[in-house]
């Protein structure tokens, strides 16, 4: 019992920062997002359903979702074949071939966006490049596709990991014995590789879908102050000072995230549990 | 009987170490056949080349008369039973054993009764829709043994599947497997490093060594009569004694002239001479020209084991009989127990059996 007690002892500098970073603003955030303003502090549902009936919320949350899950379908895309590939290098190189492509996270954050724009802009080095080719500029930059590009870059390896690291933890001996039992690769992998990378696939799916749906700095970088994402308009709601919009369409987009992880939890935990 | 496997000079090395040398091997029908040796001997590299999950550097594999060498897994009609089991932990026991069938487009029905079947075979009736996590070692193995035989393969391999049971447990599993040989008529080739599992279990054994061949026999040939000091030596204990070959139905060691059975040696040769422990027969010490004493004493159940000091030797005797330490006593062996074997002719002879 005394061991148990010190055991969690360890956790109190967490629970403190927990407390004071996680549990207080989101009670501030439920307390403004009920009450009608800052010196009124009677209970009201109108910051909430006001917020879901303004037409640019509703577009921005609109985008917000569209944009987050086409960067999560094309993350986990370009990831999964990568983590196989990745599994079946040799030992040595493995290690550093994964570090190579976890290496952008090390990057700046603001260095990386601004990075991206002198690339995609109007006069920028792809349609440089596109005119010396002969061809048409594109317009990305300040554009939808610039943000998702600008969310694929930053959250990718937080999709490879997981995916990665539970792949990486199959037993060799059950692709084995699939093979040993008729299967042929193609089927080995829809009957036992993918289901068993299910854990990885949900951890990296909810990593970068979460983030990316409530994200507005890339949104700001990358979208050239046009679009406007759910997080932006929280973000604005906020300097402006209106507490309390602010925390209603907070409230909503919580929603969004708790059903989204509700949604994979359920799965994930029939599976072995979430290896993140 | 028909050959119905056999493997034609394979060699396979791995990062230039050399595993399988020009090894040669054929399986009949409807045998049950053991590849024994230490770890390291090649024998679960041989049965990986047979299941199709290691190519061989050189030689062919025949299967039912016709060359696999280069068949896919998926493609053999002969099915693995894993060390360590390999269930797929995503499905339940019945989705675990029907994993073939579905593979094959098997009808339900077809599928459902071969669960039944096979579940009833191994014991484990009413199991189906356990999780594989919630079953002890033993059931799991079960298990593997059930999915592999729905397929009706015309051979089961078997890598060490008892190594990971307790010693009850196993020896309870070599009765099993015996049993479903002869109901099933599969012919089974098997992997181990336990010599008494071998001797219960085959039909024929085969030892191997640095991925050699030693010895290929029954199980009391093998035991009975070891063609070298390795085979000797890994089955079951024995006393391995520098002995000299006078003529014809008489060997002389530690000093001592004794009669034997064995001819054909020549005379005055240098030979191997061993001896079982429990064939070591302990006499009064003026029965016997081989004189020694006793000088440890261990009770081991069935037996007591003992090591009697004789002209220089420390022979490992099992008795009945309890001999306290210091008794002085007489060595005798029957002829017939006393097996000759000749010295190894080169030095790498040597090496290939007795490096381990």
């Amino acid at each position: 019992m005394k061991i148990k007690l010190s055991k969690k002892w360890l956790a109190s500098p967490y629970v403190i920062w927990m407390i004071g970073f996680i549990i207080l603003p989101l009670i501030t955030i439920f307390i403004y997002g009920f009450t009608v303003s800052k010196t009124d502090s009677s209970f009201t549902l109108d910051n909430i359903i006001n917020a879901a009936k303004d037409e640019v919320n509703l577009k921005a949350m609109g985008l917000s979702l569209l944009i987050s899950l086409i960067s999560t379908v094309i993350c986990f895309l370009l990831a999964y074949p990568l983590a196989m590939c990745l599994n079946n290098l040799k030992m040595k190189r493995k290690t550093f071939v994964v570090f190579l492509f976890i290496l952008p996270m090390w990057l700046n954050f603001t260095l990386q966006m601004t990075a991206i724009n002198a690339i995609l802009e109007q006069e920028g080095i792809l349609n440089l490049i596109l005119t010396k080719l002969g061809m048409d500029p594109l317009h990305i930059a300040n554009t939808p596709y610039a943000i998702v590009i600008g969310m694929i870059l930053d959250y990718f390896p937080f999709m490879l990991l997981p995916i990665y690291n539970v792949i990486s933890r199959i037993d060799h001996r059950l692709i084995e014995a699939s093979r040993d039992l008729g299967a042929n690769n193609f089927k080995t992998f829809f009957k036992i590789i993918f289901p068993l990378s299910l854990p990885g696939v949900i951890s990296g799916v909810t990593m970068v879908f979460v983030p990316a749906i409530s994200d507005f700095a890339i949104a700001e970088i990358l979208g050239g102050g046009r679009l406007l994402l759910v997080g932006n308009i929280i973000e604005q709601d906020f300097k402006l000072g209106k507490y309390n919009t602010g925390s209603g369409l907070a409230l909503i987009l919580m929603a969004f995230v708790l059903i989204t992880m509700a949604l994979t939890s359920g799965k994930s935990d029939k599976e072995g549990g979430s290896m993140l | 009987m028909e050959k119905l496997l056999e493997l034609c000079n394979i060699s396979k090395s791995f990062n230039k170490e050399l595993v399988l040398d020009e090894f040669n091997l054929y399986v009949k029908r409807n045998e049950f056949v053991t590849l024994l040796g230490p770890s390291g001997c090649g024998k679960t590299t041989a049965l990986r080349i047979i299941g199709g999950f290691e190519k061989p550097d050189r030689g062919s594999v025949f299967f039912e008369g016709k060359d696999i060498t280069d068949l896919a897994p998926h493609k053999r009609n002969l099915n693995t039973v894993f060390q360590k089991y390999a269930l797929f932990p995503h499905m339940n026991v019945e989705e675990n054993i029907a994993f073939g069938l579905k593979i094959k487009n098997k009808s339900k029905q077809y599928i459902e009764d071969k669960i039944k079947y096979a579940l009833k075979l191994v014991n484990l009736d009413g199991y189906g829709k356990r999780s594989v996590d919630a079953m002890s070692g033993g059931q799991q193995q079960r298990v593997a043994i059930a999915r592999a035989i729905v397929n009706e393969p015309q051979m089961l391999l078997l890598d060490e599947p008892l190594a990971a049971l307790d010693l009850k447990l196993g020896q309870d599993m070599q009765y099993e497997l015996i049993r479903l040989k002869n109901e099933l008529g599969i012919t089974f080739l098997y992997v181990t490093h336990d010599q008494e599992e071998a001797l219960t279990i085959s039909d024929t054994i085969v030892v191997m060594n640095q991925g050699y061949i030693q010895q290929i026999g029954t199980p009391e040939s093998i035991y009975n009569e070891p063609e070298n000091a390795f085979v000797a030596d890994f089955i079951g204990d024995s006393n391995i004694i520098d002995g000299t070959m006078i003529e014809d139905k008489l060997v002389k060691f530690l000093g001592v002239k004794f009669e034997c059975v064995d001819v054909g040696f020549g005379s005055n040769k240098p030979v191997d001479v061993v001896l079982r422990p429990e064939d070591v027969i302990l006499v009064d010490p003026q029965d016997s020209e081989l004189k020694g004493v006793v000088t440890s004493l261990i009770f081991k159940g069935v037996h007591y084991e003992m090591d009697v000091m004789a002209n220089g030797y420390e022979l490992l005797v099992h008795s009945t009989k309890m001999l306290p330490v210091g008794t002085q006593v007489g060595v005798c062996v029957d002829p017939e127990n006393i097996q000759i074997m000749n010295k190894p002719a080169s030095e790498d002879e040597e090496v290939a059996s007795l490096e381990d």
